[in-house]
């Protein structure tokens, strides 16, 4: 049996949900932006979009601390942004750009802030999890109250390190909290064509630890979970792992075609956006007026356009100021 | 003088390691029990089992806790039983360790050593006795350090311990458990030796063999035999294949005029090829013959101990090569333009 961690999460409240918001907008916004850049080769590689998912990335990333560590995968703005890493160099490392968070060098899916505890973001599905359990070690091995969390997608779980580090996670007690963004598709097929197993709760219900499902697109759900979460992995109560049923808005990639789907009709979609569903019940409960929510999102597409500004104003590194990057300089 | 062994010197040195830096930890299968070649013996007694981490057979991700936890700023010694198993954590190792530095811009460093063991002549078949470091060699933002001796094993550990990069660290099983000579006290101190530097095993004039791990004492061997015959052979250890001493293989290649390069991973696309590669680049117009390659023939590790001895490189085979590359005017006939084929 799955042990209960004690404590309820705080529930959401004006000022929680207003800066939830925010990150929201901003991380939507950057990536609509993104979306544009890459059509018109302004932004480069591999460009996966979290849209529909952001209240993921906001909610769990609001509840840590900068020296809290997050591994990222494939779809990691929304990450990058929640966690602290400013917008100009996270959009001038998309363009390749030297002022960019990794000097133009690792681009969109390999994102990475350590001043803000993004401690790395990969390409290879599921190559995150393991290093996000030797994160916790360090924790577990300094007697330190940090917290590790990693962000992967369902097809993911399909992997053989997602198994392996689940194992250890658990023999290890690690505080470290898996959260999947469960959309039901991998790449291009739904998840009922990778696997027999219905949750991802299932799949690692035999370990025991305490792990819970929850709708991704409920901001006030997502948050006083993910809250309850990080209290639990703080208090060592790890590992834990939070299953988010989110939508993906967007192909797989940005040019993905998705002849494979369906398209959702216009209130089905309004019914999925966490951001739709939030500012919903901020207005209700008078957190904020329609208004506040419209200057929100205003405040968010300036910043993404001062972002771009930033990112063209950079050259890429040279050749040889690149080569620097492969070796770190062994001391004498 | 007192003796040691190779895993002797190298449990010590993570000994000493541990003792000087508590960011080092150790982690692998069975490690806290010594693993099967005790080379981990007494750590976890002397460490704790906080410090000395038995892991499940999860190579991928043991190595991927290791990178982590490098990167959170501990120092991990990763063992991987048998080389052949570094398969299962390539991913890790490749995609994630070596490109961490240079995809964060600078932002991340692994200081961590991966240790495994390879070779062949333990009757262990074609799965356990693989010589697989030319791999790694192909991967920019790996080190990989190939000791050829106890004494160079400690303080070739020492330093990729200390290093901020990801480091491979391929021992050989032939050479765990032979008696050698100590450095020192065979229980004290050890200077580090310094990952990128060569060492002239032997001094000579007439060819430069370079040889690795192994294949070093069959070239001492072999050069003990061609000296009999006249031939006055100069022996060079690279010690570690990445970051390469290029500079004083070149510059004994530049005296002698002739190179064997010698190792026990098949011959194809080994580290030998890359080796006569650039040697060639740094040195063409000192050749007076092709640079000759031993390795292992193209084929699996075969079981029975006929075919295995058979298969192994060894001192015959670095002395016939180093005799034909000296001998090379003498047995091959001059091919001159006018003769080529269309």
């Amino acid at each position: 049996m799955a042990r209960r961690s004690r404590a309820p999460g705080a529930a959401l409240d004006k000022s929680a949900a207003r800066a939830l918001l925010t990150t929201m907008w901003r991380i939507r916004c950057f990536e609509e932006r993104v979306a544009q850049l890459y059509r018109t080769l302004q932004v480069h590689g591999l460009i996966h979009l979290s849209i529909g998912s952001e209240g993921v990335a906001a909610t769990v990333c609001g509840h840590l601390r900068d020296d809290d560590a997050v591994y990222s995968g494939h779809r990691a703005h929304g990450h990058a942004l929640a966690k602290g890493a400013p917008m100009n160099e996270t959009m001038a490392e998309l363009m390749g750009r030297s002022a960019g968070l990794c000097r133009g060098l690792g681009g969109s899916m390999h994102l990475v802030d350590t001043a803000h505890g993004l401690m790395g973001a990969t390409g290879v599905v599921g190559g995150n999890l393991p290093m996000a359990a030797g994160d916790a070690l360090k924790s577990k091995v300094d007697g330190s109250d940090r917290v590790s969390v990693v962000f992967f997608g369902d097809g993911a779980v399909q992997a053989g390190h997602f198994h392996e580090t689940v194992n250890l996670a658990a023999l290890w007690e690690l505080p470290l909290i898996f959260i999947c963004e469960n959309n039901g598709m991998a790449e291009f097929t739904p998840r009922s064509a990778h696997t027999r197993v219905a949750s991802v709760c299932d799949v690692v219900a035999p370990y025991g630890f305490e792990c819970r499902i929850v709708d991704g697109s409920d901001v006030a759900a997502l948050w006083s979970t993910a809250g309850e979460f990080v209290e639990a992995a703080r208090a060592g109560n790890g590992p834990l792992l939070l299953e988010c049923g989110t939508h993906r808005f967007r192909g797989h990639y940005e040019g993905d075609q998705q002849a494979y789907r369906e398209a959702l009709e216009e209130s089905e979609e309004a019914k999925l956006d966490p951001i739709v569903g939030l500012e919903r019940l901020a207005v209700t409960k008078r957190w904020l007026r329609k208004a506040d929510a419209r200057a929100i999102e205003a405040a968010a597409r300036a910043e993404v356009e001062d972002a771009v500004a930033f990112g063209r104003d950079s050259q890429p590194l040279s050749a040889g100021e690149a080569a620097e990057f492969v070796y770190a300089e062994t001391a004498e | 003088m007192a003796q040691t062994t190779f895993v002797k010197e190298i449990s010590q040195a993570m000994a000493r390691a541990m003792r000087a830096d508590e960011r080092v930890i150790v982690l692998g299968e069975d490690v806290a029990e010594g693993g099967p070649y005790q080379a981990t013996l007494g750590l976890s007694e002397e460490f704790g089992r906080d410090r000395v981490l038995n892991t499940p057979i999860s190579e991928g991700a043991v190595c991927g806790v290791a990178i982590g936890a490098a990167q959170a700023g501990l120092i991990p010694v990763v063992e991987i039983m048998f080389i052949d198993f570094i398969t299962l954590a390539l991913d890790q190792l490749v995609n994630q360790a070596a490109k961490a530095h240079f995809m964060s811009g600078g932002q991340l460093s692994v200081p961590m050593v991966l240790r495994t063991q390879g070779g062949s002549g333990g009757r262990a078949a074609a799965q356990h006795s693989q010589s697989l470091e030319a791999w790694l060699t192909h991967i920019p933002g790996l080190k990989v350090v190939m000791p050829s001796s106890a004494a160079d094993a400690a303080g070739l550990l020492a330093s990729a311990i200390a290093d901020p990069n990801p480091v491979v660290f391929v021992e050989n099983k032939s050479l765990y458990f032979r008696r050698e000579e100590a450095a020192g006290d065979p229980d004290g101190e050890r200077e580090p030796i310094p990952l990128g530097r060569a060492h002239v095993v032997r001094r000579g004039r007439d060819v430069t063999i370079v040889a690795q791990g192994r294949l070093v004492g069959d070239a001492l061997d072999a050069a003990e035999r061609l000296a009999a015959d006249g031939i006055d052979a100069e022996v060079i250890d690279p010690r570690t294949l990445m970051p390469l001493d290029l500079d004083t293989i070149a510059d004994s290649l530049r005296r002698t005029g002739r190179a064997v390069v010698a190792h026990e991973a098949v011959r194809t696309g080994g580290f030998g090829a890359e080796l006569a590669a650039q040697l060639q680049d740094a040195a063409f117009d000192y050749l007076e013959a092709p640079i000759q390659r031993v390795g292992a023939p193209f084929t699996p590790v075969p079981l029975s101990p006929t075919l295995e001895d058979a298969y192994r490189p060894d001192g015959d085979d670095v002395y016939a090569a180093a005799k034909l590359a000296v001998e090379w005017a003498d047995v091959v006939e001059p091919v001159t333009i006018s003769e080529r084929p269309d």
